[in-house]
């Protein structure tokens, strides 16, 4: 398989301050790549210097197999849709469409073409002649995409462009995208701090953290296998529950204050025995219960519950950890009363505490 | 009973639209001290008015409120076309069109280089050109008398001395920090997407500056336009250094007719004179103001 993007050891570094740490990225043609973290961590950084906007510190860029590293944004064969959206204001919804290809002297009968095309995909035909400020936010957003659309290249590059959209638009937007790479089939690489985004529309999710990427994989290998305690933590609302305590019996048992935890049916490598562990286990791989468990479980004691609509999530104290446990609505407690949870190894991960990663 | 004495509030309390008091205590301080600034800056105007309508004989008679008896444009006339200055007798037409050739060419030119510059150092930074920025504004802060006599050394030295190319010369110079700073922070304060988008869409420097930014900054080129043509109409002293006889600007000349010492003081025709002088910087606030004010809001947003 082509490689449509691939980053060779790409550092950037402003003053000295590095922002981006010899990272190493290779993305398939016809993929759609989500950066995923937390505001600062560089992802808007990598984006534009996959575009061009920024002069790299070292390393190599390529693009379709042809090293871009030192091409100009407009040679590289990407387009790119903004937080902002970035629509030039004094020019109409066509203008800005045109604006580029004009630049890129295409012919016009084939600009037309294109802009018909575009406006047809992205249903803005009605706009193509109102000028951005007489546009909503997500009629602006579909310009910003029908501006990368009409460039008719193999890479998009998206930088946050829902965020700037209110709940029901964005999830509206975030399915049409998804059709959109259906029907192109182009690589797109997607910048989201929203983890909802990232789930619903990557092949592959890549975390990132301090300008490293953490954990590049499929959605369900990041939710269900997170590398290291930041993944684990950062994918998932509510976040994963974390136990500190140490392993046992070569691995086979976890323990947790006073209660022993049957390890039974991990999904890891050896767990052998370590005297800082963290296990780790997601709210909705939990069950609650009024009488004792036979399975691996945990005393605990509800403290709130949160109704949800859809569920209901209850924040216990066990062993003087919070928790928080997913339940259906009918499984809803009082404050204060005693339970059992029991939870789910197979779907649990076990941590180093030292070196944060996954065991 | 709580209830009963909710209802009777809700009845007869306060409902709708608070009334405004239009004499409130607080409006009379407010408007009183607005008016009395107001007159205070237009009294001495009043007076060039009517001073300047009137004809000698009657400013003789010695009130300077009294609005004239008998209007006479005679000073007016003669302060444009006749008055003297010494050598010439043509009044203040020949300054009014010296001031023209200085300041038009002066103001395009400045505007035109400190937009590009400034444009430059907020979107193409380049090694060093945070420091080219420094320097540049510490320029502002020198003052200029210290550079008076160099200037015109290297003025000599190139035979622009004396010259309206020199002049014009020296104010796009100095205009140079204030409008560069202007039009940086403006074009800073612009979405960086915007300019990064036109650079995916493959516009290059000059494009992004004509078809993007151009179009988009109008205020700020309004405030340039007001800043620099009031500043380069009004100036007096490079005028008088860096022109000769014949190129003196308007404010030079209006000097010339005040100060000149033959006859007798023609108060009607200095007035006159004066107000012709400041004609200009006037019409030029009272059309542009509002967008004056819009712009040096926008500018200042961020630094
Ligand atoms: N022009 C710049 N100069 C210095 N530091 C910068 C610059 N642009 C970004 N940074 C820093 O780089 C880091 C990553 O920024 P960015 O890529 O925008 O993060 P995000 O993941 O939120 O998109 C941040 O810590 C930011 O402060
Ligand atoms: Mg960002």
């Amino acid at each position: 398989m082509v490689n449509s993007i691939e980053v060779k050891d790409l550092t950037l570094t402003f003053g000295s301050v590095s922002v981006l740490k010899n990272m190493n990225l290779h993305v398939q043609e016809g993929e759609f790549i989500v950066l995923l973290g937390p505001s600062g961590c560089g992802k808007s950084t990598l984006l534009n210097c996959l575009a061009g906007l920024l002069d790299i510190s070292d390393g190599q860029i390529f693009i379709k197999g042809k090293n871009v590293t030192w091409s100009e944004p407009s040679e590289r064969g990407i387009g790119m849709v903004f937080q902002s959206y970035a629509l030039y204001p004094q020019m109409t919804v066509r203008g800005n469409l045109s604006f580029g290809l004009k630049n890129a002297k295409v012919p016009q009968p084939e600009i037309d073409k294109r802009i018909a095309r575009a406006a047809e995909i992205l249903q803005i035909q009605p706009l193509l002649d109102r000028k951005p400020a007489a546009l909503s936010g997500g009629q602006r957003q579909r310009v910003a995409i029908g501006r990368a659309l009409v460039r008719d290249v193999d890479v998009f590059l998206f930088d946050e462009p829902l965020s700037n959209l209110d709940a029901k638009l964005r999830s509206e937007l975030r399915v049409e995208i998804k059709r959109l790479h259906n029907q192109l089939g182009n690589t797109m690489v997607y910048v989201t701090h929203d983890q909802i985004e990232a789930l619903t529309l990557a092949d592959r999710i890549a975390v990132m953290k301090g300008g490293v990427i953490q954990q590049l994989a499929e959605p369900l290998e990041i939710y269900n296998r997170p590398s290291n305690l930041f993944v684990a933590g950062f994918i998932g609302s509510p976040s994963m529950n974390f136990l500190k305590g140490r392993t046992l019996d070569n691995g086979r048992a976890f323990q947790f204050g006073s209660t022993r935890i049957d390890l039974a049916g991990y999904e890891g490598g050896a767990v052998l025995e370590r005297d800082d562990a963290i296990l780790g286990v997601r709210p909705e791989h939990i069950t609650v219960s009024t009488t004792p468990l036979a399975g691996p479980s945990l005393a605990a004691e509800v403290e709130i519950d949160e109704n949800l609509g859809a569920d209901s999530l209850l924040w216990l104290k066990a062993e003087g950890t919070t928790m928080s446990v997913r339940v259906p609505v009918e499984g809803r407690l009082p404050p204060g009363t005693k339970v059992h949870l029991g939870l789910d190894i197979p779907k649990a991960s076990i941590f180093d505490a030292k070196s944060e990663q996954r065991i | 009973m709580a209830d009963l004495s909710v209802t009777a509030g809700a009845m007869t309390g306060p409902r709708g639209q608070k009334p405004k008091r239009a004499l409130s205590p607080t409006n009379i301080m407010l408007y009183g001290t607005l008016i009395v600034i107001a007159v205070y800056y237009l009294i001495p105007l009043y007076v060039m008015v009517v001073t300047s309508l009137k004809g000698m004989p009657e400013i003789r008679m010695g009130n300077i409120f009294s609005p004239p008896m008998e209007i006479t444009f005679q000073p007016w006339v003669k302060a444009w076309s006749e008055a003297c200055t010494g050598i010439n007798c043509d009044g203040l037409s020949r300054g009014f069109m010296n001031s023209v050739y200085i300041t038009v060419p002066s103001v395009i030119i400045s505007i035109a280089i400190a937009s590009v510059n400034g444009y430059a150092l907020a979107n193409w930074k380049f090694k060093g050109s945070e420091a080219f920025f420094t320097i540049l504004i510490l320029g502002a802060f020198i003052p200029f008398q210290v550079m008076i006599y160099p200037i015109a050394i290297l003025l000599g030295s190139v035979g622009l001395f004396g010259s309206l190319t020199g002049l014009v010369l020296v104010h796009t110079i100095f205009g140079m920090p204030i409008l560069t700073l202007l039009f940086r922070n403006y074009f800073s304060s612009m979405p960086e997407e915007l300019f990064k988008a036109a650079r995916v869409d493959g516009a290059g420097f000059w494009s992004i500056y004509f078809r993007i930014m151009l179009p988009m900054s109008m205020p700020i080129f309004v405030v340039a336009v007001i800043l620099q043509v009031t500043g380069i109409w009004n100036d007096f002293l490079f005028g008088v250094i860096y022109s000769s006889n014949e190129l003196y600007p308007m404010t030079v000349q209006l000097n010339n007719i005040v100060n000149s010492v033959q006859g007798v003081k023609e108060y009607n025709v200095n007035m006159a004179a004066t107000l012709l002088t400041g004609l200009v910087p006037l019409i030029i606030y009272f059309i542009s103001g509002k967008l004056f004010v819009r712009g040096i809001a926008a500018g200042a947003v961020k630094g």
